[in-house]
């Protein structure tokens, strides 16, 4: 009888054990991480108007760093920043008015276009387009 | 019906035209009595010419044997078609060569109306070469256009068969280059060719098909081969270093190796056999290039501090690489650390570059950033491996607990099962 | 029988309601024969099991899944770097998937060789194939769901197997792809062949299969049939030995997953060239084998022509094995039917190997 009653608590028991350990891993992956969305492969780079003409930002896409570029003319831009020489990120220099790399001296004009310096290939153009107050760059 | 027919006649009538034009030109040639000649003498010197100029890119672009030889190419007497009152020109002496060809290459005129982009000022710079120097004073001995570029078989430079071409241009100036014989009394060394072998340049030109990789040409100059005089050198490297070039023009370097005249760049990267540098040539240790010059004092000092500045943050990549690797192998997911990680690449690089301005504050400026982002991304790499093992911890208490589970559910079954029996 | 402790009258209440005496009495009724081949029971039970870990796995994979070429990859990897246990919820799936997969195989074929589809289970039988058949539909849309290179290359090749099937081939690969080309209208597609259509029809014949189960009981094999033979409760002795081999599993599952989490790999890349040693998951390996060993014709077919409708024609006739077997309602032996099958295992066994070796 005892020895009974004993089993019956340890299986009830070690089986309620098993279900929170069950339960409390689903518990912790129903709760919202603290950095709140994916990366994706469009993205919000920039508020309309967070660049001024002749500015630029480096924003995050996907795994990669992406230059958003608001040419002295008004026209926004996007490209891998990315230098196709040896994968250090370009950035926009606004006293020469184009694209340059500090790693070597790698230069781009604003159509990502390799000028001078080591660079091989031009920039990888991106996507860009406004939806309401926001810049969206996506792939292709 | 009507139209079918007229469309019949047109390419009946477009397919004769086009027949007619390739005879013409068939027929051109064909009356062209130099190669008609020349191409069946017995002595091969005056058959090959004839023959070679087949491949030859002028013959490709409409001109003949007369168009640079001058004489009548309708005659079909010896005399009269190299007749030297109509211009016959046999073979130019060596000391004639570069005008001989810069009667239209010199043309900007006449090149213009064959290729507008073709540049007009080879003969110029010829003149300005040590090879044409040696010619003026008498030496045939030194190259001329032909020498190599050839004659009769010329070729484009982008066609691979040129031997121009930037895959063949070492071979080229090799052949006298290398010939210890031939350059004997010229008191210049015979071993750049493989040097040059051993360089990052031709690393890249040969075995990575480069083709912007500087040969021969890229830092003498192609029709004014020269070598470039000592304080010079960081401006010809420059063209492509443009960096490094600016920031050892402003370096304390500067007027020293001018002043020692020691060739800029080549006193720690040689010349012809460049090699790819590693930061083991820095810093202030007996086989740093640094050590050449100092062995004390400020520079010496400051040597030894850029090599450990670079160290500090190499070494620090490194170790941040291992640890996200390791995380990678536990099965860990670190990409966006290693995204982050990245960047630390980047300052690396450029903390590299920023060397040749051989100052210690300027270099430290470049690598503060780089250890920054080092220490963030090895902090969360680590942090990493701890989630990694808290798994492991979680995975064994959960274990025993489930262990537990299964013990007890046995018991019951065997207690059920001997009650029942 | 009535009594006056909360619990008794809680489970009184319901049972006016719910007619729970009904099944408790059903429950505790139930017996399950004991003989040598008892153990293949099991698998059943444990099948089940490790489909509801799939279904709730599932759900809560959902909270964070994006079912779109741009995204997928992407929430994938948040799910496994940033969400607290997304790690475990997607490797405890994905590695329950393959067990399920491999102990269905078992299921499979106990039930095969013990010949227990003979009447009058045959439509138990029919059901169950189905459900296999859905299974491994599940696995091979599920496989393109995190949208990396393997997946996504062995999807075009899957794919392109199904475009071979003659007449309807183009069609199929139009179906299936929704549209020429491997590409994100594949992944909307897949995605909503794994969350929806495939699971609701798994619940409709699931429900069938596990009715008949109960309706016909356990079935014995043939030699043992008639014969008086030892049982046991189902409740609880056979559902606490169930509850033990279910709580292996989940050790194992969580061992798995703890030690080897499911590897995410490299972004699709459409465009990239396709990577050496694209292969499908290890239940697709013997049919991917087939074909890359087949000549390009035999005789005047094709060779991938052949071996796609030499499978879906087994196919076809494993799901009317009953119907093949009339001797075994006649308690005869078939040695036809037991070769073919050894064959068969033999062969998934032997193909399965040669891929992974070459």
């Amino acid at each position: 009888m005892n020895r009974r009653t004993v089993l019956n608590y340890f299986l009830g028991s070690s089986i309620g054990a098993t279900l929170s350990a069950i339960v409390y891993p689903v518990i912790q992956f129903l709760i919202p991480p603290v950095v709140s969305e994916a990366a994706q492969s469009n993205v919000v780079a920039a508020t309309a108007n967070e660049l001024r003409p002749g500015t630029a930002k480096i924003f995050k896409f996907g795994s990669a760093p992406g230059l958003l570029l608001r040419t002295p003319t008004g026209d926004v831009r996007a490209f891998s920043a990315v230098c196709t020489h040896l994968n250090c990120t370009v950035q926009y220099r606004p006293d020469l008015e184009h694209i340059w790399c500090a790693c070597h001296d790698g230069h781009y004009d604003i159509n990502g276009k390799n000028i001078t310096g080591p660079p091989p290939r031009p920039l990888e153009q991106y996507e860009v387009n406004v939806r309401g107050d926001d810049i969206i760059v996506s792939k292709g | 019906m009507k139209d079918l027919l007229k469309l019949v006649l047109a390419w009946a009538i477009f397919s004769l035209a086009a027949e007619t034009t390739v005879f013409a030109r068939q027929a051109s040639t064909a009356t062209d009595t130099c190669v008609g000649c020349h191409k069946d003498l017995t002595e091969s010197r005056l058959s090959l010419p004839a023959l070679a100029t087949a491949s030859d890119v002028h013959t490709g672009r409409g001109l003949s044997c007369a168009s640079c030889h001058g004489g009548d190419a309708s005659e079909t007497d010896k005399k009269r078609a190299m007749n030297p009152a109509k211009g016959f020109v046999g073979k130019p002496r060596a000391a004639g060569v570069a005008e001989f060809c810069g009667k239209c290459h010199s043309d900007a005129t006449f090149i213009k109306s064959f290729n507008p982009s073709l540049r007009v000022d080879q003969e110029l710079e010829y003149r300005t070469s040590v090879h044409s120097k040696r010619i003026a004073e008498g030496d045939t001995r030194a190259a001329t256009c032909i020498s190599c570029h050839g004659h009769h078989d010329i070729r484009a430079v982008k066609d691979t068969n040129s031997r121009v071409h930037p895959l063949r241009v070492v071979e080229t100036c090799g052949r006298c280059h290398v010939d210890a014989e031939y350059m004997k009394g010229y008191q210049i060394p015979t071993d750049q060719l493989p040097k040059y072998m051993s360089s990052v340049h031709a690393e890249n030109l040969y075995k990575k098909l480069d083709l912007s990789a500087p040969t021969c040409n890229d830092c003498h100059g192609n029709h004014g081969a020269a070598p470039p005089g000592a304080a010079s050198v960081s401006n010809v490297c420059g063209t492509c270093h443009v960096r490094q070039s600016e920031l050892f023009q402003k370096s304390p370097h500067k007027p020293v190796f001018d002043g020692l005249g020691i060739g800029e760049c080549l006193a720690c990267h040689n010349n012809h056999d460049t090699r790819h540098p590693t930061d083991a040539i820095l810093g202030n240790h007996k086989t740093a290039v640094c050590a050449t010059c100092h062995s004390e004092g400020a520079g010496f000092s400051a040597a030894g501090n850029m090599r450990l500045a670079i160290g500090r943050l190499a070494e620090g990549i490194g170790s941040a690489d291992e640890i996200l690797e390791r995380g990678t192998r536990l099965g860990m997911e670190v990409s966006r650390i290693k995204f982050d990680l990245n960047q630390a690449r980047n300052h690396l690089i450029d903390a590299r570059v920023v060397v040749h301005g051989f100052s210690p504050d300027l270099l430290d400026t470049a690598i503060k950033p780089g250890i920054e982002i080092t220490r963030k991304a090895r902090q969360q790499g680590i942090e990493a491996l701890d989630e990694a093992g808290f798994r492991r911890k979680g995975l064994a208490l959960a274990l025993i607990v489930i262990g537990l589970a299964i013990l007890a559910t046995y018991l019951k079954v065997r207690d059920i099962e001997k009650a029942g029996r | 029988m009535v009594s006056s402790t909360p619990a008794n009258s809680l489970w009184d209440w319901f049972d006016k309601r719910l007619g729970l005496d009904a099944v408790s009495h059903l429950a505790r009724e139930k017996e399950v024969p004991v003989h040598r081949h008892t153990i293949w029971y099991y698998f059943g039970g444990m099948t089940l099991f490790l489909f509801a870990i799939q279904a709730v796995t599932g759900i809560l994979l959902l909270l964070y899944y994006r079912p779109s070429a741009e995204n997928a990859f992407e929430s994938v990897q948040f799910i496994m770097a940033e969400v607290r246990f997304g790690w475990l919820i997607r490797s405890v799936h994905s590695w329950s998937a393959n067990v399920l997969i491999g102990v269905l195989f078992i299921h499979l074929f106990s039930v095969f060789f013990l010949r227990a589809y003979r009447r009058p289970r045959e439509l138990t039988w029919i059901s169950g194939v189905l459900l296999f058949f859905i299974a491994l539909a599940f696995g091979f849309s599920g496989y393109l769901l995190p949208w990396n290179t393997m997946a996504f290359f062995a999807t075009k090749v899957g794919t392109e197997v199904a475009g071979v099937v003659p007449v309807i081939g183009h069609f199929l690969l139009r179906f299936f792809r929704g549209g020429d080309e491997v590409t994100g209208a594949t992944l909307t597609r897949f995605f909503g062949f794994h969350v929806a259509i495939l699971p609701a029809a798994t619940m409709a014949l699931l429900g069938l299969h596990l009715l008949l189960v109960q309706r016909h009981g356990m079935s014995v094999p043939l030699r043992d049939e008639g014969r008086r033979l030892k049982t046991m409760k189902f409740m609880p002795n056979f559902f606490l030995r169930d509850l033990m081999g279910w709580l292996i599993a989940l050790g194992v599952l969580a061992a798995l997953s703890a030690l080897f989490p499911w590897e995410l790999g490299e972004k699709a890349d459409p465009f990239a060239p396709a990577p050496a040693g694209i292969r499908p998951e290890w239940y697709f390996m013997f049919m991917f084998q087939t074909l890359k060993l087949m000549p390009a014709r035999i005789g005047p077919i094709e060779g991938e022509v052949l071996a796609v409708s030499a499978f879906g024609l087994a196919g076809a006739l494993l799901v009317v094995v009953p119907f093949l077997d009339r001797a075994a309602n006649r308690n005869q032996p078939n040695s036809f039917l037991k070769f073919a099958g050894c064959i068969a295992v033999i062969y998934i066994l032997v193909m399965t190997l040669l891929g992974y070796r070459g």
